[in-house]
């Protein structure tokens, strides 16, 4: 799988927003047709909600797999797309979408890739996996200011006081890493008990023997402070009834959950936060930008994978007609045409 | 077979249970307000209710997985249950649970 350093321009034929089991596909679907692809995703790996949200789980309904999990429908997925090298820009979030004044469109991503291409494909699926936000009063006025809920330079947390709420491996990973530069380290769990690995659930109460990290078991109730800078954290135990824990740092890790994101400001004429498109080419009312999968809209509409890939199969149809004006679209099956074989590596002349 | 549910806004609804079928998808099924995003994998906790005291003792123990889930809830109680893991018989006939904070879709 090609991951590209962050930060830098790229040009391609197509973008594809979403590196769910659509997006996936996509690729495919374009590569026969002589098109490269660029993938955005904000998980750290592709599958969408497949490999996040059930990779052990069965699926039934893919024809010609009786049964295939999540995650196995994903390796499936990325084996079938090897041959056309699409390049992968994960753990990034598509920020921004403008028209350049050669006319194709620059995506901007949360980590600053900046990619340029005519098609963009819109496969965001249920929309974008973030942060679930604990449930507390005046949340908002302290985020990205005193309450994260990603480390992305662990320097920003050198010499604070920080308390991290949560019991799994992202908040035993992180108590631990951050431990040696804060200058205080604090856990906040409801119960005693982690479903981190073990290792770093052992490591931690080595430092909560040792005096070098507090443990809390007790549940978030309130922020302390002012003007988005925490003093502490309002907590509330069995044992102990209310009270404060001094802190001028909350990491909070309560697992992830979908939201539409910045899709929402592309200008596309959302229906109930879905984007409508025709049915011949699901080409939204922008044209030459593509929605495919769950995060589409059109009568009819059926939630599902299979859905999906068909949908991907006539938006290349289309997007071929802008990424090569001049070229003539011929119907080939895989199975017979040598120039398709060729593309896949599977012809006597590629051997 | 009934079921009462107390939606996020404090309104008890009359659902009719169905045998066999998780809590989660008789009050998905309805039409009340429930994100329950992971479909009942036991995984994002926004299918969280609140037992009803009286019948608590009647379900059936909670599985490590589902406490697992359920750190990534709020305002967690001793009480508290994934209704994607409660599956709906006769023996729950009656059975009370409230929409705990966190499940508006
Ligand atoms: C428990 C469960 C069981 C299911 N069972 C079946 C089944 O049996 N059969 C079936 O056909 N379907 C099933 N589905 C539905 C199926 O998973 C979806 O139809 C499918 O995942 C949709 O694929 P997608 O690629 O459109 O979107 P997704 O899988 O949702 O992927 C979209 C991706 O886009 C990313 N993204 C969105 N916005 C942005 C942004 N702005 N920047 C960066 N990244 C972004 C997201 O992070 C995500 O990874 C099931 C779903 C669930 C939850
Ligand atoms: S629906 Fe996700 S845990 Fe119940």
């Amino acid at each position: 799988m090609a991951l590209e350093n962050k930060g830098e321009t790229h040009k391609t034929d197509v973008i594809i927003i979403g590196a769910g089991p659509v997006g996936l596909f996509a690729v495919f679907e374009l590569g026969l047709l002589d098109m490269k692809a660029h993938l955005v995703d904000i998980l750290d790996k592709p599958g969408g909600q497949c490999s996040e949200l059930y990779p052990e789980k069965p699926i039934y309904d893919i024809p010609a797999w009786p049964v295939i999990t999540g995650q196995d429908l994903t390796d499936r997925l990325m084996e079938q797309i090897v041959p056309f090298n699409p390049v992968f820009h994960l753990g990034q979030m598509a920020q921004s979408l403008q028209k350049l004044d050669n006319g194709h469109w620059q995506l901007v991503t949360s980590e600053g890739t900046v990619i340029e291409a005519p098609v963009v494909v819109v496969a965001a699926g249920g929309g974008s996996f973030v942060p679930k936000k604990p449930l507390l009063p005046n949340l908002e006025s302290y985020e990205g200011k005193s309450v994260f809920y990603a480390v992305r330079k662990m320097e920003q947390f050198r010499g604070k006081k920080i308390l991290i709420a949560g019991g799994g491996d992202s908040a035993l990973d992180w108590a631990l890493n951050l431990q040696p530069i804060a200058a205080e380290v604090a856990l906040v769990h409801r119960r005693d008990d982690f479903r981190a690995a073990p290792d770093s659930v052992n490591k931690m109460r080595e430092l909560v023997a040792a005096g070098k990290m507090k443990l809390h078991i007790a549940d978030v109730k309130s922020l302390e402070g002012a003007d988005g800078q925490l003093s502490g954290v309002g907590a509330n135990s069995k044992a102990e009834g209310d009270f404060i824990i001094p802190c001028d740092t909350l990491l909070a890790f309560y697992g992830l959950t979908m939201k539409l994101g910045p899709i929402a400001e592309f200008g596309l004429n959302l229906h109930e936060n879905l984007i409508p498109v025709d049915t011949e080419k699901f080409e939204t009312q922008t044209p030459t930008i593509f929605s495919i999968g769950d995060i589409n809209y059109y009568p009819g509409k059926l939630k599902l994978i299979l859905s999906g890939f068909h949908e991907a199969a006539l938006m290349a149809q289309q997007a071929f007609r802008y990424v090569y004006p001049d070229k003539k679209l011929r119907f080939q099956y895989t199975t017979s045409s040598s120039a398709l074989q060729e593309k896949l590596g599977v012809s006597d002349k590629a051997a | 077979m009934k079921l009462y549910v107390t939606d996020q806004g404090g309104v008890t609804h009359e659902l009719e249970g169905i045998e066999g079928w998780r809590v989660m998808e008789i009050i998905r099924d309805y039409g009340l307000p429930i994100k329950a995003e992971c479909g009942g994998c036991c995984t994002c906790a926004t299918c969280h209710v609140y037992v009803d005291k009286e019948w608590l003792d009647k379900l059936y123990p909670m599985r490590d997985d589902e406490q697992d889930a359920l750190d990534n809830a709020f305002d967690v109680h001793d009480n508290s249950r994934l209704s994607c893991q409660i599956l709906m018989s006769e023996s729950l006939d009656g059975l009370k649970v409230t929409l705990a904070p966190g499940t508006e879709p």
